[in-house]
């Protein structure tokens, strides 16, 4: 009855997408074949990209950064070397069998083409894929979603935490789930007799109901796929963890076991560093080292499923190319963008470099963007859930065509 | 699609249509939306008073918190959370770094920062709990609402390092003497509080070259000139430019922490410190600053209270929160051309606002946050709670841990940001468990931290009894006749949850 349900509340997208001609390849390969992931990860508050990536070939990096700077590669608090100009940041050392496997690569001066620099409106642009244009109602990840072949099932598009984000809200219903140590623990809504009474409270076409409906779904799949999981923590008898890698790892089970999820997001606060960022050591560090791990569990745990994922690092926007009076950085402008995962031709730093002398700077103060976020984002869309130029623009309206040396940062 | 969408507006339609029962359930239904508003949900007895003095003559004695006297059953918890009579500096004093832990410099071992979190933290939850109790059963709602609504809007966060010390400081001193007062006073009394200076950063802003710039106190610091403009008074659009955002935060440098104050316990925690500000005269929006030093700030914050934009920005929040996610803009520009002629005075608008058709016609229009449904859950029952420790529980699942916005805009309170699938699986659940009456009588096994926030799991509490048929009666008017039939269906034992988990009451 549930799936019922869902069909009929989004059945206009998904049949309309099955009706297209130019989806019957893809629907095919998508039957036959093991489902092709999309896993976005949102560094909310803005990290600090000049530190995760550093420039250190360039002498203006040093100059701008006398407390904050990462050191050049060859020494233990220095970075690592990725090549001749960029290094990574040490904290995220976890990460470079990744990127020696070439499964790792970053664009960097990456970023929005609006100039914002506050923090929500900044998101919002991320988020609603329309940079500039406050009012469009949907995230582009939902748009995404529409546009992904049928047949719809309630995880379809998964969102870690307890409420929707702005990137997965519209008309396609999506899940969320909060993945906390105790996800999987029985609630009292779980008892058939008490849920089928709020069944009858919410069995309208409203927003409530369609909520209520897929949250039933959700948690239904959700009790199921963990239920191994609950069981295996027991008889380890370790407390569950808390923090982003244990939640990256659920994550991972969560969607080896279940072959809907097409889709998921994931958010990080704790970025917006404008005193004491610290350098090799420190708040961004230890930040960069929870991220590192988490990154690195959901590898782990997918498994043979990594081969067919594709996980990409965003943030709304970079922060300034100078240190602050405080150890710090403030907000700016062009950012890196990571992307990884099995069909990804990592082991290099696409993008175009502006450089950091004062006269290539954006406004004099912060990295220039140079690649649209937009751009990269649509090559996974793409080449990896071979979307065509029409769905494309459906999803980013209005981006700006140039792909950039990432037009074949995945594999054909 | 087109025809979903048509389906739920007539669902939509339906959902708040008047029944055509006698006379009264008019009445009944305006004083449930009153009440929805201006209190946190209505309660037995809040329902009898204002059916006795009218909605007009309530209204005014909300906005008149001082005449309405506490009992003495809030007075009495109150007084128990010990750390919540103390003052900042004292605070900083008694609880923060002691001597041998150090703020900055040497590390501190494991040993002494796990004290000093516990340290801290037991103020925290004294503060939380605090804010539950008067919200649940303080006879001054609306100064209760305007609490949550400020702190919102003028955002801190208790897990950013010193504000777990000063979170119910800040909410005691800076935001709830000033709720109802002059918005110009409620901007200065956060920009001086520790809270503030710390989560922004502006403890740290100091003028290059200044006399006391030092390695890390070298340069001005932007966050908080940045949030003070944006989220604080003109908004994103208030046509401010980063130009203005670094004035700004040079004209602010040296507004600060008083050093001898934290150290000693006693005094204003505030100080300027004039010895890290460049007194030179400045031109922030257009407008010339005089030369000076702390009146620097002053004159920018005037300035910044005193904008249309501050108006409109304020207006336009004050109307989402408490008539729709979209507020007409009609009402929108008429509260703001109360805030410009009366200078700012927050009564006089929130009147204005109480006042108008649009507030009287959006019954049911907005979605309650996860705090607006979980105090106003438990007041329907006319539970008296053992702890807050559940609830708080819940807020925290929902997505909305109490002092823990991580971000300066603060929560939002909008439907878009608050209904989803998890959460309104969440939400059912609690309350399940409040109508089997097993959280109202929760007491926390671990006595010597009673506050701690745990999961909403079903605790060890022997239930009590909700009274499902008060609660039945209570809620009557915004019940439609599909609830009422879905409910009567069920099995009795369930009907108190039912009734609180119904999307209606998960409206406001």
């Amino acid at each position: 009855m549930l799936r019922r349900d869902f069909v009929r509340l989004t059945g206009g997208a998904a049949l309309g997408a099955i009706a297209s001609p130019w989806l019957g390849p893809i629907w095919a390969a998508r039957a036959d074949g093991p489902p092709k992931r999309m896993i976005v990860v949102m560094l909310r508050g803005a990290v600090d990209g000049l530190n995760v990536v550093v420039p250190y070939g360039e002498a203006a990096y040093y100059e701008a950064r006398s407390t904050i700077a990462i050191q050049k590669p060859g020494t233990d608090t220095g970075a690592l070397a990725l090549d001749g100009h960029f290094g990574l940041h040490p904290a995220l050392a976890p990460l470079m069998a990744m990127w020696n496997d070439k499964k790792l690569a970053f664009i960097h001066a990456a970023g929005s083409p609006d100039p914002s620099r506050s923090h929500f409106d900044a998101q919002l642009f991320i988020e609603n894929g329309t940079p500039g244009h406050a009012t469009t109602p949907d995230g582009w990840m939902n748009r995404l979603l529409a546009a992904l072949p049928g047949p719809r099932s309630p995880t379809d598009a998964l969102s870690v935490g307890p409420t929707l984000p702005y990137i997965l809200k519209g008309p396609v219903a999506v899940a969320n789930l909060p993945l906390g140590p105790k996800a999987a623990a029985p609630m009292a809504i779980d008892r058939p007799e008490i849920a089928s009474a709020f069944d009858k409270l919410y069995d309208g076409a409203d927003k409530q109901s369609e909520a209520y409906r897929q949250g039933r779904a959700a948690r239904t799949q959700l009790v199921a796929d963990m239920a191994g999981d609950e069981q295996k923590m027991a008889d380890n008898g370790a407390p569950p963890a808390n923090g982003f890698p244990a939640i990256a790892g659920r994550l991972a089970q969560l969607v080896t076991q279940d072959k809907h999820i097409r889709l998921a997001f994931v958010s990080l606060g704790g970025w917006d560093t404008h005193a004491r960022q610290g350098n090799d050591k420190g708040q961004l560090a230890g930040n960069l080292k929870a991220l590192g791990d988490g990154l690195t569990a959901l590898q782990q745990g997918l498994g043979q499923d990594w081969n067919d994922t594709v996980l990409a690092v965003v943030s709304e926007f970079g922060r300034t190319v100078h240190e602050n009076g405080n150890g710090g950085t403030d907000h700016g402008h062009g950012n890196v963008i990571w992307v990884m995962g099995g069909p990804v031709k990592g082991g290099k730093v696409y993008g175009q470099w502006p450089g950091l002398a004062t006269a290539q700077l954006y406004q004099g103060r912060d990295l220039a963007v140079t690649t649209d976020y937009r751009n990269p984002l649509a090559t996974i869309a793409e080449k990896h859930l071979r979307l065509d130029d029409k769905a494309l623009a459906k999803i980013f309206p209005g981006m700006p065509s140039a792909r950039g040396d990432f037009a074949d940062i995945l594999a054909a | 699609m087109i025809a979903i969408r048509a389906l739920a507006a007539l669902y939509f339609v339906w959902l708040v249509a008047p029944l055509p029962a006698h006379a009264d359930a008019a009445l009944d239904r305006q004083i449930i939306h009153v009440l929805n508003r201006i209190a946190f949900g209505p309660t037995a007895e809040t329902v009898a008073h204002v059916k006795a003095t009218g909605i007009d003559r309530y209204i005014d004695e909300q906005l008149d918190p001082s005449a309405l006297p506490e009992p003495t059953a809030l007075t009495d918890r109150l007084a128990a959370l010990d750390t919540q009579g103390l003052g900042a500096s004292q605070l900083f004093a008694q609880y923060g770094p002691q001597p041998g832990e150090t703020m900055e410099g040497a590390k501190p071992t494991q040993e002494m920062i796990d004290a000093r979190i516990k340290r801290a933290d037991s103020i925290l939850q004294q503060a939380r709990a605090a804010r539950v109790y008067r919200a649940l059963y303080s006879p001054r709602q609306l100064q209760e609402v305007l609490v949550d609504f400020w702190f919102n809007h003028f955002n801190v966060n208790a897990y950013n390092g010193f504000d777990m010390l000063w979170v119910g400081n800040f909410e005691n001193e800076a935001i709830r003497p000033h709720v109802l007062g002059h918005f110009r006073d409620l901007v200065l009394a956060t920009a001086q509080h520790p809270a503030m200076l710390y989560y922004l950063d502006n403890q740290d802003s100091t003028a290059p070259g200044s006399p006391n710039a030092s390695t890390l106190f070298s340069d001005i610091n932007e966050n908080y000139a940045r949030e003070l403009m944006e989220l604080h008074t003109l908004g994103v659009d208030g046509g401010y430019t980063q130009q203005d955002v670094t004035t700004l935060a040079h004209i602010l440098a040296g507004w600060g922490f008083n050093y001898q104050s934290l150290s000693t316990g006693s005094g204003p925690a505030f100080a300027f410190i004039a010895s890290r500000h460049d007194p030179v005269e400045k031109i922030f929006l257009g407008q010339r600053i005089a030369p000076g030093g702390i009146e620097q700030g002053i004159a920018a914050i005037d300035i910044l209270a005193k904008s249309p934009a501050t108006a409109h920005h304020i207006a336009f929040e004050l109307a989402q929160y408490f008539v729709a996610d979209q507020p007409p803009a009609a009402l929108v520009d008429r509260l703001a051309e109360q805030f410009l002629s009366s200078d700012g005075d927050i009564k006089a608008v929130i009147k204005a606002l109480l006042t108008s058709p649009e507030f009287r016609d959006s019954a049911g229009q907005k979605y309650k946050t996860p705090y607006q449904y979980v105090l106003s859950s438990v007041r329907a029952t006319g539970g008296r709670v053992k702890s807050p420790t559940p609830f708080l529980g819940t807020m925290a699942q929902l997505g909305m841990p109490l002092y823990l916005c991580p971000t300066p805009d603060g929560y939002k309170n909008t439907q878009d940001a608050w209904l989803s699938p998890s959460g309104t699986t969440e939400r059912t659940n609690f309350a399940s468990l409040v109508g089997s009456g097993a959280l109202l009588n929760y007491v926390p096994p671990d006595e010597q931290a009673p506050h701690v926030v745990a999961a909403s799991t079903a605790p060890n509490a022997k239930p009590i009894a909700v009274n499902a048929s008060a609660l039945e009666a209570l809620l009557s008017p915004i019940l439609t006749e599909h609830t009422r039939a879905a409910i009567a269906g069920s099995p009795a034992a369930l009907k108190a949850a039912l009734l609180l988990g119904s999307p209606h009451f998960m409206r406001r």
